[in-house]
């Protein structure tokens, strides 16, 4: 059955409930789809396919007794290798932490196998969620399913190819200056933020706790909707968490409304720098929304322009002292410093923390340890922290004015793997309409605009909304996916080439 | 010979230490809450549990867990900054002080740094004269304990030499509040008598709060000592006008004892060098229990770069006004004050109360004395027989298995002379042992006196006859001989006889 792995996430809810199809077959059958296209596509880095199984046959055994179940109880889901699982390998895409079997479920985890979803497995990424292509991890970079050669985005490009593969029709990723979004838009697949605080983040292996957020990787606005509320809500295990309802996501996905709604285009998030095509498919998405009867104003953000500088001093700062954990003491990699005979705990720490890190984690490592020293923190840190504070007031002060905002959520379509690898700078450019939102806390939501003209691969547009108010992104997001789909005659990714079985196996991390 | 090494340090003798020096001082001064959970998990923090067996993921601190405040901790931590006269902070962050250390999980201790809870407040202590020194308290502080490392082989049981270490994080997470004084300026001769006082006042102030059982000798009151010396002043010049000394800090400071004999080690230490002529290195320094002495450990600068900033997983901590005075109703008498007030009531001399308070039986005394029992009899039975029983025992006063209404009891059954102080020991005994109440092992026991003229009669008699040459001097009118036939009568009767009656007996016979 081949269109199960096609259907989104809300359909295949109405054909576990009326009986149509089993949470085995449909387990089984996204496990198929992964076998056969995995080997190219590197979506994932551990499946657990017995695991998978096992929860799926437990939805159908309560669903046959009558009891009553969540909507997307029996419905697969893939999770990014950054949170932890009770009982399967977590590496957040790093050697350090290979073969790392967490003794504890994150909270959205336990969240997720309490409604019944079923974990099909762990996705790929940047070395702890550090890169914009997921060449960074440890274990190989992924794939995307548009062209095999590209970039899939990262940090979570294995989440957002997993779901533009077909191989999970819903996946969990995390989103520190867009990981989340930045993939969603080069694969032409939903990603959303949520507003920081609204996802626990407990059993999230931090990279920037000020910055991390886990949210929704979809096919569809209404698929992501349906995850968020899920997820979201208030988690007594992480203080930063807020202690409120999950704004009214479902719903807002469901109706979808766009007239009388202002939406703000912020002008330093558009114009020199964005690909042509990228350019053109935004301003399609922006006039179809006043077509829908969206009133559309001009905004400006004018400190956005520092927002990339203040991200790379506060993140690498954050990380240093996240990552100073992984010290071969109590789990995972441990190395012995060559020509040593009774080596020190110190000199045990540093081996292994040199053979474990990639090059990025060292450099962001390196960054944040010099941007925290005494002597240079207000310099660095604490000027840092002041442009967030104005980041934050351009947000306040453009949300008086728009409901919601809009840009491209990437620069350009995705690049070839490669390309910008040993171009740090270039790399991290790739998220400069994406980072203001975690530095405001505000969420954001990425969703497919169409083909790039020039290339043909996809454009993603950007939408972002107050703090806590993400039903907003839902509301309007719906709408235009719907206008946008009417023109494309369907979904977007029903236009990616097919994938042919891959010749190579899937390459998992074996423990 | 004056000497940089470890051992055979010069010092100079201390007349001439404080003939020449104005000593400064300042303790740093931590203290265990005894909570029932740790600062940042839901862990137990009890005392001498196997090794790792309370600890959880964020104690550990496994990747993705995430500390919550411990409000208890918090509460208690600004009771004792009320309790020392300081203002609490209204807005507070917690703060990352990092550096990689094997028995701290996370390889940064979450603490404060710039926005301690508690600042400016004073403590005055009392010195053996009866007078009184202020020390100026600069803040105090919420953080957590590490871990515990246990060097095993090598001689010495430090890390330098052993074969490997074995770390207990059971302590890890342990909430700690740590208590900075300003530098303590013109106690002059007095400098150990005044810090030795100051821990002692802190200790008692402390555990009237119930916070903690602040014992030195299980590590839940740890005490560093800086210490610098500087030049007497000269002619009219002011002694502040003299710029302070380099100091040291010694570490390792675990009785009250040692606090004082530490400080006057430092002083004469430091005196001979600086008479020689050589530098105070501004170092960290290790108190050495056995020899007296203070011995060189790790050069500290002002320069230890912690990379201190604001915890990013945490809330700031924000006490609102209310709650605060609402402890601050909840705050008992301050210990010297209720100190002088008991001596009061009690008519203690002042040699009798600082026994009880060094052997911690103020409040037990308090309770017993309330429990009917007369102030000195009170004092008599928990500084004398029972401080003894809790000595040999090594456990506290409070920890055995009598209570105040017990002792009182027993008072009571000795004041009615239904037993003497001799049988009382034994009837103690047997409520040690858990024989009941002291009526009960009274009964139980056959302890009470005989005062029944038939059976003493017998007793006198047959003590007569058995003793005609002593009898014959009574009847020659040498009465002080009928010691020795009232001697005679208890040994038979097993000390259970009414001694004063046997007495009336024996002179009616024999005058």
């Amino acid at each position: 059955m081949p269109e199960l792995t096609r259907s989104t996430a809300a359909v295949l809810a109405q054909r576990l409930a009326s009986g149509e199809v089993s949470a085995v077959e449909l387990t089984q059958a996204h496990l198929d789809r992964i076998a056969d296209v995995d080997g190219d596509v590197h979506a994932f880095l551990h499946v657990d396919a017995d695991g998978a199984l096992a929860a799926a046959r437990s939805v159908d055994e309560r669903r046959a007794a009558g009891e009553a179940l969540h909507p997307l109880a029996g419905v697969p889901i893939a999770v990014k290798d950054i949170v932890t699982t009770k009982g399967i390998p977590t590496t957040a895409g790093s050697r350090i932490l290979a073969g790392w079997v967490p003794p504890y479920d994150a909270t959205i985890v336990r969240r997720l196998k309490d409604a019944g979803l079923v974990i099909l497995g762990k996705t790929n990424m940047d070395e702890f969620a550090m890169g914009s292509s997921t060449e960074h991890s440890a274990f190989g970079p992924t794939h995307n399913p548009w062209d095999l050669e590209r970039i899939p985005g990262g940090s979570g490009g294995g989440s957002a190819a997993a779901v533009a593969a077909f191989e999970a029709p819903l996946a969990i990723g995390t989103d520190t200056g867009g990981s989340i979004r930045q993939p969603a838009a080069v694969t032409g697949s939903v990603g959303v933020k949520p507003t920081y605080g609204g996802v626990s983040r407990y059993g999230l292996i931090a990279l920037a706790s000020s910055l991390d957020q886990a949210g929704p990787c979809t096919r569809s606005v209404l698929d992501a909707a349906l995850l968020h509320d899920v997820i979201g809500g208030h988690d007594p295990l992480d203080s930063t968490s807020i202690d409120a309802p999950v704004p009214a996501v479902v719903q807002a996905a469901r109706q979808g409304e766009v007239r009388g709604i202002r939406v703000g285009v912020v002008r330093e998030l558009s114009g020199d720098g964005y690909q042509a095509g990228v350019r053109s498919r935004f301003d399609e998405a922006v006039q179809l929304l006043v077509e829908a009867g969206a009133e559309v104003v001009e905004v400006s953000c004018p400190h956005f322009e520092y927002a990339l500088a203040a991200y790379y001093l506060i993140l690498p700062s954050e990380a240093s002292s996240n990552l100073a954990k992984f010290d071969a003491m109590r789990y995972g990699l441990r190395v012995a410093p060559p020509g040593v005979e009774t080596p020190t705990a110190e000199q045990v720490m540093a081996a292994t923390r040199d053979a474990g890190f990639g090059d990025e984690v060292k450099r962001r490592i390196i960054l944040g340890t010099y941007a925290l020293s005494a002597g240079y923190y207000d310099a660095y840190y604490g000027q840092a922290q002041k442009v967030r504070t104005l980041i934050a007031r351009d947000f306040a002060a453009a949300f008086e004015q728009a409901d919601v905002l809009i840009s491209p959520t990437t620069p350009t379509t995705a690049f070839r793997l490669g390309e910008k690898l040993d171009d740090p700078l270039a790399m991290y450019l790739n998220d400069i309409a994406t980072i203001p939102a975690n530095l405001a806390g505000v969420p954001g939501m990425s969703l497919p605009a169409g083909l790039a003209a020039e290339d043909g691969l996809p454009v993603g547009v950007q939408l972002l909304a107050p703090a806590m108010a993400d039903d907003r992104l839902y509301r309007v997001g719906a709408v235009l996916e719907s206008l946008l789909e009417q023109r494309w005659g369907g979904p977007l990714l029903d236009r990616a080439p097919q994938l042919q079985p891959s010749r190579s196996v899937p390459q998992e991390v074996r423990s | 010979m004056t000497t940089t090494t470890q051992v055979g340090d010069e010092v100079l003798d201390y007349d001439d230490v404080v003939r020449d020096f104005d000593p400064v001082f300042g303790l740093e001064v931590h203290v265990e809450l005894s909570t029932a959970t740790k600062m940042f998990c839901g862990c137990s923090t009890v005392f001498g549990a196997d090794p790792n067996t309370q600890v959880c993921p964020v104690c550990l601190g496994l990747p993705g867990a995430l500390p919550v405040v411990n409000a208890t901790a918090v509460e208690s931590a600004i009771r004792i900054g009320l309790a020392l006269g300081c203002s609490i902070t209204p807005w507070g962050r917690f703060a990352r002080k990092n550096y990689f250390y094997p028995d701290m999980p996370k390889n940064f201790q979450t603490s404060q740094y710039d926005e301690p809870i508690a600042v400016d407040g004073h403590l005055d202590v009392e010195l053996d004269d009866g007078t009184t020194f202020r020390v100026e308290i600069e803040r105090a502080h919420m953080e957590e304990d590490t871990g515990k490392s246990l060097h095993i082989g090598g001689a010495t049981g430090r890390i330098h030499g052993a074969e490997y270490s074995l770390v207990d994080y059971n302590r890890a997470g342990i909430p700690l509040i740590e208590i900075v004084t300003k530098p303590v300026r013109g106690a002059g001769e007095r400098t150990p008598e005044v810090a030795r006082a100051y821990v002692t006042a802190l200790r008692d102030l402390v555990r009237s709060l119930g916070v903690s059982d602040v014992r030195m000798e299980q590590g839940s009151m740890r005490c560093d000592a800086n210490l610098s010396l500087r030049p007497r002043a000269t002619g009219d010049q002011a002694q502040d006008a003299v710029p302070l000394g380099t100091r040291t800090e010694t570490k390792n400071v675990n009785s009250l004892r040692s606090v004082e004999r530490a400080v006057r080690y430092e002083m004469c230490r430091q005196a001979a060098r600086l008479q020689a002529g050589l530098p105070i290195v501004q170092e960290t320094r290790h108190w050495q229990e056995d020899s007296g002495t203070t011995t060189s450990g790790r050069p500290k600068s002002d320069a230890d770069d912690y990379r201190y900033f604001p915890e990013p997983d945490l809330v700031p901590v924000a006490p609102d006004a209310a709650w605060v005075e609402q402890l601050r109703g909840t705050l008992p008498e301050p210990p010297a004050q209720r100190r002088r007030r008991l001596q009061s009531d009690w008519g203690f001399t002042d040699l009798e109360m600082r026994d009880l308070v060094n052997a911690g039986a103020t409040e037990l005394v308090e309770a017993t004395v309330a429990a009917g029992a007369a102030p000195s009899a009170a004092r008599k039975w928990w500084s004398g027989e029972l401080a003894r029983v809790a000595n040999a025992e090594g456990v506290e006063l409070g920890e055995l298995a009598v209570t105040p209404v017990q002792v009182a009891e027993l008072a009571s059954l000795v004041a009615s002379g239904r037993i003497n102080d001799t049988l009382a020991r034994q009837v103690l005994e047997g409520v040690l042992a858990g024989e009941g109440s002291p009526q009960q092992v009274v009964e139980a026991r056959g302890l009470g006196i005989v005062s029944d003229d038939g059976a003493l009669g017998a007793a006198v008699d047959r003590a007569i006859e058995a003793n005609a040459a002593i009898a014959q001097k009574i009847r020659d009118g040498k009465v002080a001989a009928a010691g020795a036939l009232i001697g005679a009568v208890m040994k038979e009767m097993r000390g259970q006889a009414d001694a004063a009656r046997v007495r009336e007996l024996v002179l009616e016979r024999l005058t």
